[in-house]
């Protein structure tokens, strides 16, 4: 195993796999909380239009899908709430038209075809120095959210009009919050892709939702699940030879099932709030 | 004997309907006004429009701050409220979030802080619930808390819309001693379809079917219903917990 550790790439997966289960532990408890799963799902399909766009202009199409799904989690938030159109429909509708933007022009850039394997499920071993130093920023402006707003973040979660009532900006807290879930969507499709990275904003929060009912543990235990998960993932990738995105997503899953078998015969590991 | 909040001539409803039309209202610190009307007729629109969450398309409504207040503050119990079984939330933070507004959203919550959400536990008779999930409690459990949420700040103003409704008729007439008791501190506004129930309690009646009509005392009759146009459950008074409901036709 020692020699994992001389490989560049391997330390960079290493870093990845710590900055994801950062951001991914956080931004996760709060759509889980909040039960905007499927917003966020649709965010991250419609992410790919704006990598599509972004072959097409010759841009990093990390870049393109990061303006791309920002504007839709803006869009998103500001039809369902002043437009009065139904809150999952516009979901969906914005989930294909993503996918669709995406297919279209990668389609019709000429050339070379870029590998679409790769965004859709991830490769952990490709994040480069240039991807660590995106998630690092995005992490920190996280941490320090969370860090400064945690139980504004919970109470918006938790009952939005009383919150209002309070005088609390909501409109600012809630477009800052959906700005940050799409961009976390996207510094994270490098890791597991789009189609996997739902796994990580929500599978570590539901085992550790099984532990405990206190908001702030649950994001320490999620950064900790989702850390185990995406280290073991990786490890049973190298040596099963096997994608990286499908054994993290996987390793996870057994996870939760090992934590609520557990939790049912041990039925002392309360929902403490101490 | 203080006014705190003057609506003038005040028109609003949601997506073009009018729910409320030019109607006149004084709220005093001393007031505990039952609002009763029939569903549909603006009840819960007004509590919107005094806690500012539905605009008025035309009037007014001012709010007073009491002498030596530095600002003002309403106590609101919401009609509906289900969360979800799992949120992570306790019983204390529930408590706590009624004193956001007076406070440094940044801060974490001062011992004091949770002392006084202790003592509004205690008050509403459930300080043993304080680590509890929000979202295991039961029917009254649950309006137990949001109710202390709602008077942990010690508004000038409570509103209560259907404080009824999930809770069974024991703890309904216990609330009702509770808001008896918290009327001497603060002026309360109580929303409910159930007339006889709260009659012998508040001090006045509103009654708002789409205009608002006040009369200036707790009594009712089937003729000041019938001139307010209110169809709504008719009640006897007296010391018999019963109600006779007239014909609906």
């Amino acid at each position: 195993m020692a020699e994992l550790f001389e490989n560049e790439f391997f330390i960079n997966a290493l870093l990845a796999a710590v900055l994801a289960s950062i951001s991914c532990g956080l931004i996760g408890t709060y759509i889980v909380s909040r039960r905007i799963v499927f917003m966020s799902g649709g965010i991250t399909h419609a992410s790919f239009g704006g990598i599509g766009i972004g072959y097409f202009l010759g841009i990093n199409p990390i870049l393109g899908a990061a303006i791309f799904a920002v504007i839709s989690a803006l869009g998103v938030e500001y039809f369902t709430k002043k437009a009065e159109l139904r809150n999952d429909s516009v979901i969906a509708m914005l989930w294909a038209f993503g996918m669709a933007t995406g297919i279209i022009f990668i389609y019709i850039t000429p050339g070379y075809a870029p590998n679409l394997m790769s965004y859709l499920f991830g490769n952990i071993l490709t994040v480069s120095a240039h991807d660590i130093l995106f998630m690092v920023i995005l992490t920190s402006v996280i941490v320090l959210v969370f860090a400064l707003f945690v139980n504004i973040i919970l109470y918006i979660s938790f009952d939005e009009e009383f919150a209002r009532i309070k005088n609390i900006p909501i409109q600012f807290f809630n477009y800052l919050l959906i700005s940050l879930v799409a961009l976390t969507v996207v510094i994270n499709i490098k890791v597991v892709g789009i189609i996997l990275v739902l796994a990580l904003l929500t599978i570590p929060q539901n085992i550790a939702n099984t532990l405990t009912m206190n908001y702030k543990k649950i994001i320490l235990y999620s950064v900790l699940f989702g850390f185990i998960g995406l280290i073991a993932g990786l490890l049973g990738a190298f040596y099963l030879d096997i994608p990286s995105g499908a054994s993290i997503v996987f390793t996870l899953v057994i996870m939760l099932a090992i934590v609520k078998v557990f939790k049912r015969f041990v039925a002392s590991l309360g929902k403490d709030f101490n | 004997m203080q006014k705190l909040i003057e609506i003038t001539n005040l028109t609003a409803g949601y997506n073009g309907l009018i729910a409320l039309e030019s109607i006149h209202l004084s709220i005093f610190n001393n007031d505990f006004i039952g609002i009763i009307g029939p569903n549909g007729g603006g009840k819960t629109t007004l509590l919107k429009v005094i806690l500012g969450l539905v605009k008025p398309s035309e009037g007014s409504i001012k709010y007073n701050l009491p002498d030596g207040d530095k600002m003002f503050n309403i106590g609101y119990l919401p009609q509906q409220f289900s969360a979800d079984k799992k949120f992570p939330i306790s019983v204390e933070l529930v408590v706590l979030s009624g004193l956001l507004q007076k406070r440094n959203i940044v801060r974490s919550y001062s011992k004091k802080e949770k002392d006084k959400a202790n003592e509004v536990l205690i008050k509403m008779g459930i300080p043993g619930l304080r680590h509890k999930a929000f979202g295991e409690l039961s029917g009254g459990e649950t309006q137990r808390t949001l109710l202390a949420r709602a008077i942990i700040s010690s508004p000038q103003l409570l509103l209560l819309d259907e404080p009824g409704t999930y809770v069974d008729q024991v703890f309904e007439g216990e609330l009702f001693n509770n808001l008896k008791e918290l009327s001497k501190k603060m002026a309360i506004l109580v929303v409910s379809h159930d007339a006889g129930m709260i009659s012998s309690y508040v001090k006045t009646i509103a009654c708002v079917n789409k205009q608002l009509h006040y009369h200036p005392s707790n009594e009712i009759n089937n003729e000041i219903l019938k001139a307010y146009n209110c169809p709504i459950d008719l009640i006897t008074h007296g010391t018999v917990p019963h109600r006779v409901l007239k014909d609906h036709k």
